[in-house]
C-alpha cells in the first residue's frame, strides 16, 4: 500500500513515563496506519497505552521513539506553532469526560477552537459564521435549544454532544475520540455512537480508543493494544 | 479574542478571583493613604523649612559670627539672580518674663522685618503686623517702646484641635533679654563687668512658621538692638549668617554654587584684612544643606515607612502569587483543553497574564477610589474620633500639625498602581508558566477533573 492512502501513519511508537522511581514503558514499538475515511477502533485494557497513543497520534504528546505522519508529513519534524495548528484544523479531540470550559456557554464551547485560531480583528470578520457553523453543528446534534446553556446545565450525553460539536468546529480530517462513551449509561452511548457512524458514514476519519469490545464492534475496524504493542488489526 | 472572552469571565465568574481583587484592593488603600499623609507631612515640613530659611544661607555655627556682611551684601545684591538678603543675628539668651522669677534659655534672631521679609516667608508668619511688615518690632500699645516677635507657641496657647486663641491685640509683655556678648576672638566681652548684655523688649507680635523648634524657642529681635545684644556692634560689625532668596524661575541648587563662587572670591579679596579669618568659618549652603539635621528626620522615617509599606507589597505580591497559584492550578485541565485546540504556550501565558492585569486593575481602581474616599474625608473622620472618642492621630498640643495631609499625588498614585499590575502579572507569569509546562496527558487525566 503506497503511503498516500493512509492519512495517519505510526512507526515503531515508544513512550515510557516515569511514576515516583520506576519507569513506565506504556508504548513498546506500535504500528498504525489509518486510512481517509475509516472508522477504527484501538482497544485496550485500562492503562494499556490507548489515550497515550491517542495523544501522541493527535499531537497533544511526542513519542520517546518513532514517527508519527500525517498526511505524509512527519508530526516529529514540524514547529510548535504547525504542531498547534495542526491540532486546530487537522484534528479534533473528544473526550471521555467531554472536557469543556464550564466559563463559556454551548454556543461558545462549540466555536471555541475557531475563535483560538484567529486573532481580534480575524475573528471579528468571521464571527458571524462562526457563531452559525456552530449552530448548525448543534442543530445537526439536537443541541439547538441548549446553545446559551452552560455545561453544568447539560447531561453527560448532551455535553458529549457539545464536545463533538467543538471537535467539527474547523472541519477536522481526523477525528479522534478518547473512551466517548465511557462515562455515559449504554443508551446515550448508543446515541453518540450512532452520531460517530453518521459522521463516518459522511466521510470524517475516526479513531475511538476504547476499553469495551462491543463499543469497539462498532467500528469498521479494530486495533487491540496489549503490552504496549499492536496485536491484530 | 478568546484571550479577552475567558480572561474576562474568569474575573467574574469566580469567587476565589474576588479574594485576588480584595488583596489587591486592601494594598492599595493602605499604601495610597500612608504615602499621602507621609508625603504631605514631608512636603509641608520642607515647604516650610524653606519658607523660614529663604533659599541659600551664608552664615557660620559660631557665635562670633562674622565680618565685612555688608560688602559681601552689597555684591550679592548687585547680582542678577537675587531677589533679596537678609543679614541675620543668631544666638541664644537668657529671657526673664517681667514679674515672674525665672528665666527661660531660648534662641534670639535679630533681624530687619522688611528685609527678612524679601528673604524669607517671614512676613506671612507674622499675625498682628502681617500687611505692614515694617511696623512688626512696634508694639501697638506703645509704638515708641523696642518690640519682639515671639514664636507663637511661646506667646499663645494651643487648643486641642491644634488651633491658636488670638487676642485682638498683643498684650502688654515686657522680657528682659539676656545675652553673652563675644568679642572677634570669642572671649567674653565684658569678662569682669557683669558678662551679660541686657535689654528689656515689649511683646509686638507672634510668628508662626509651623516648625515646632522655631516656634516654640525663637524669640525675633530688631536686627541692630541684637547686634549689639551680642557684641557684633564693633567697630567692624558682624552677623551670623545671611538669608538669600533667589529671582523665581531661576535653579536654587545652581545660584548657591554661583553665591559659593562670589563667596570664595570675597573670602580671598578680604584676606589679611582685620577679622578675615573669622570668614574661614562661613559655608554657603542651600536650604536644604542648612536645615539638614531636621529635615533628614523627617526623610529618614519617610524612607522607614517606605521600606515598611515595601515589605508590606511584598507581602502583597506572594498573597497574590498564592492565589494566582490556586487559581491557576483549578484551571489546568482548562490549559489541557485549550492546547486541544490548537492554542499554543505563549497564547496560554497571555490569558492569564490578561486575567491578572484585570484582577490588578479592578483591585487598583477599588483600593484607589477608596483610599481617595478616606483621604478626602480623614479630617471629618479624625474630628469626629476626637469628639466622640478624644483620638487624634497626632497630639495637637504636642505636634505643629494642623490638618493630616489628603493631597493625593499623581505620581505616588501612578507608581502604587504600576507595581499592583506589575505585581499580579508576576503572580500570574510564575504560576501560568508552570503550568503550561505540565503535559496535555496529565492536565486532562481523570485525576485532574
Amino acid at each position: 500500500m503506497s503511503n498516500e492512502k493512509f492519512i495517519l501513519k505510526a512507526e515503531a511508537l515508544y513512550k515510557a513515563y516515569r511514576m515516583g522511581a520506576t519507569k513506565v514503558h506504556v508504548l513498546k514499538g506500535v504500528n498504525l496506519a489509518v486510512r481517509k475515511g475509516e472508522f477504527v477502533a484501538i482497544v485496550g485494557a485500562s492503562g494499556s497505552g490507548k489515550s497515550t497513543l491517542l495523544h501522541i497520534l493527535g499531537g497533544l504528546d511526542r513519542p520517546d521513539k518513532g514517527m508519527v505522519s500525517f498526511e505524509g508529513r512527519d508530526l516529529g519534524k514540524i514547529s510548535a506553532g504547525d504542531l498547534n495548528r495542526y491540532r486546530n484544523k487537522m484534528v479534533g479531540f473528544v473526550f471521555q469526560f467531554y472536557h469543556l470550559l464550564d466559563e463559556l456557554n454551548v454556543l461558545e464551547n462549540v466555536y471555541l477552537p475557531t475563535m483560538a485560531s484567529k486573532s481580534i480583528a480575524g475573528w471579528f470578520a468571521c464571527r458571524r459564521w462562526a457563531k452559525s457553523r456552530a449552530s448548525q453543528l448543534l442543530a445537526e446534534l439536537g443541541l439547538s435549544d441548549r446553545a446559551k446553556h452552560k455545561p453544568y446545565q447539560l447531561s453527560g450525553g448532551e455535553r458529549q454532544r457539545v464536545a463533538i460539536g467543538r471537535a467539527l468546529m474547523n472541519e477536522p480530517k481526523l477525528l479522534l475520540a478518547d473512551e466517548p462513551t465511557g462515562n455515559l449509561d449504554s443508551a446515550t452511548g448508543n446515541g453518540i455512537l450512532d452520531t460517530l457512524e453518521r459522521l463516518n458514514r459522511a466521510g470524517q476519519t475516526i479513531v475511538m480508543v476504547t476499553h469495551d469490545e462491543r463499543i469497539a464492534q462498532r467500528a469498521e475496524r479494530t486495533i487491540t493494544l496489549a503490552d504496549g504493542k499492536i496485536r491484530g488489526g | 479574542m478568546y484571550k479577552i472572552v475567558l480572561a474576562t469571565r474568569y474575573l467574574v465568574k469566580r469567587r476565589i478571583t474576588y479574594f485576588a481583587v480584595l488583596a489587591v484592593a486592601l494594598c492599595v488603600f493602605i499604601v495610597v493613604v500612608v504615602m499621602t499623609v507621609m508625603t504631605g507631612l514631608v512636603g509641608g515640613f520642607k515647604q516650610k523649612n524653606h519658607s523660614f530659611t529663604g533659599d541659600c544661607v551664608v552664615g557660620t555655627e559660631s557665635l562670633v559670627g562674622f565680618a565685612y556682611y555688608e560688602d559681601f551684601g552689597r555684591i550679592l545684591e548687585k547680582a542678577d539672580f537675587v531677589q533679596g538678603i537678609s543679614p541675620v543675628i543668631k544666638n541664644f539668651a537668657l529671657v526673664t518674663p517681667a514679674g515672674i522669677e525665672r528665666n527661660y534659655a531660648l534662641e534670639i534672631m535679630g533681624v530687619d522685618p522688611v528685609r527678612h521679609s524679601k528673604a524669607t516667608d517671614f512676613g506671612n508668619s507674622l499675625y498682628y503686623s502681617k500687611d505692614n511688615v515694617s511696623e512688626a518690632f512696634k508694639p501697638a500699645y506703645d509704638p515708641n517702646l523696642p518690640g519682639c516677635i515671639l514664636g507663637i507657641d511661646l506667646a499663645l496657647e494651643r487648643d486641642a484641635r491644634g488651633k491658636y486663641s488670638y487676642e485682638p491685640a498683643p498684650g502688654r509683655i515686657a522680657l528682659s533679654v539676656s545675652c553673652f556678648p563675644l568679642t572677634a576672638k570669642g572671649a567674653l566681652a565684658k569678662a569682669g563687668t557683669g558678662l551679660v548684655n541686657t535689654q528689656t523688649f515689649y511683646y509686638s507680635d507672634n510668628s508662626h512658621s509651623g516648625l515646632a523648634r522655631v516656634d516654640s524657642r525663637l524669640i525675633y529681635l530688631p536686627f541692630e538692638p541684637a547686634q549689639a545684644l551680642c557684641g557684633m556692634a564693633g567697630p567692624i560689625k558682624r552677623v551670623s549668617a545671611i538669608h538669600i532668596k533667589f529671582k523665581p524661575g531661576v535653579n536654587p541648587q545652581a545660584e548657591c554654587q554661583k553665591v559659593a563662587s562670589l563667596w570664595q572670591k570675597f573670602k580671598q579679596d578680604k584676606a589679611g584684612q582685620d577679622q578675615a579669618y573669622l570668614l574661614d568659618t562661613v559655608t554657603v549652603q542651600s536650604w536644604k544643606e542648612y536645615r539638614r539635621a531636621f529635615i533628614a528626620a523627617m526623610e529618614k522615617e519617610q524612607t522607614m515607612m517606605t521600606v515598611m509599606f515595601g515589605l508590606v507589597g511584598i507581602t502583597t505580591v506572594f498573597i497574590v502569587l498564592v492565589v494566582f497559584y490556586m487559581i491557576i492550578s483549578h484551571k489546568s485541565k482548562d490549559i489541557g483543553i485549550l492546547k486541544s485546540v490548537g492554542v499554543s504556550n505563549p497564547n496560554i501565558v497571555q490569558l492569564f497574564a490578561g486575567f491578572a492585569f484585570l484582577v490588578g486593575l479592578l483591585g487598583s481602581a477599588i483600593g484607589t477610589f477608596s483610599g481617595w474616599l478616606f483621604l478626602s474625608r480623614i479630617n471629618q473622620v479624625e474630628s469626629w474620633l476626637f469628639e466622640h472618642f478624644k483620638f487624634q492621630l497626632w497630639d495637637r498640643t504636642i505636634y505643629a500639625i494642623g490638618d493630616i495631609p489628603n493631597q493625593v499625588e499623581f505620581n505616588v498614585l501612578a507608581v502604587i498602581i504600576l507595581s499592583a499590575i506589575v505585581a499580579c502579572l508576576v503572580g500570574a507569569l510564575i504560576s501560568s508558566w508552570q503550568a503550561t509546562r505540565l503535559r496535555p496527558v496529565e492536565t486532562l487525566q481523570v485525576s485532574q477533573l
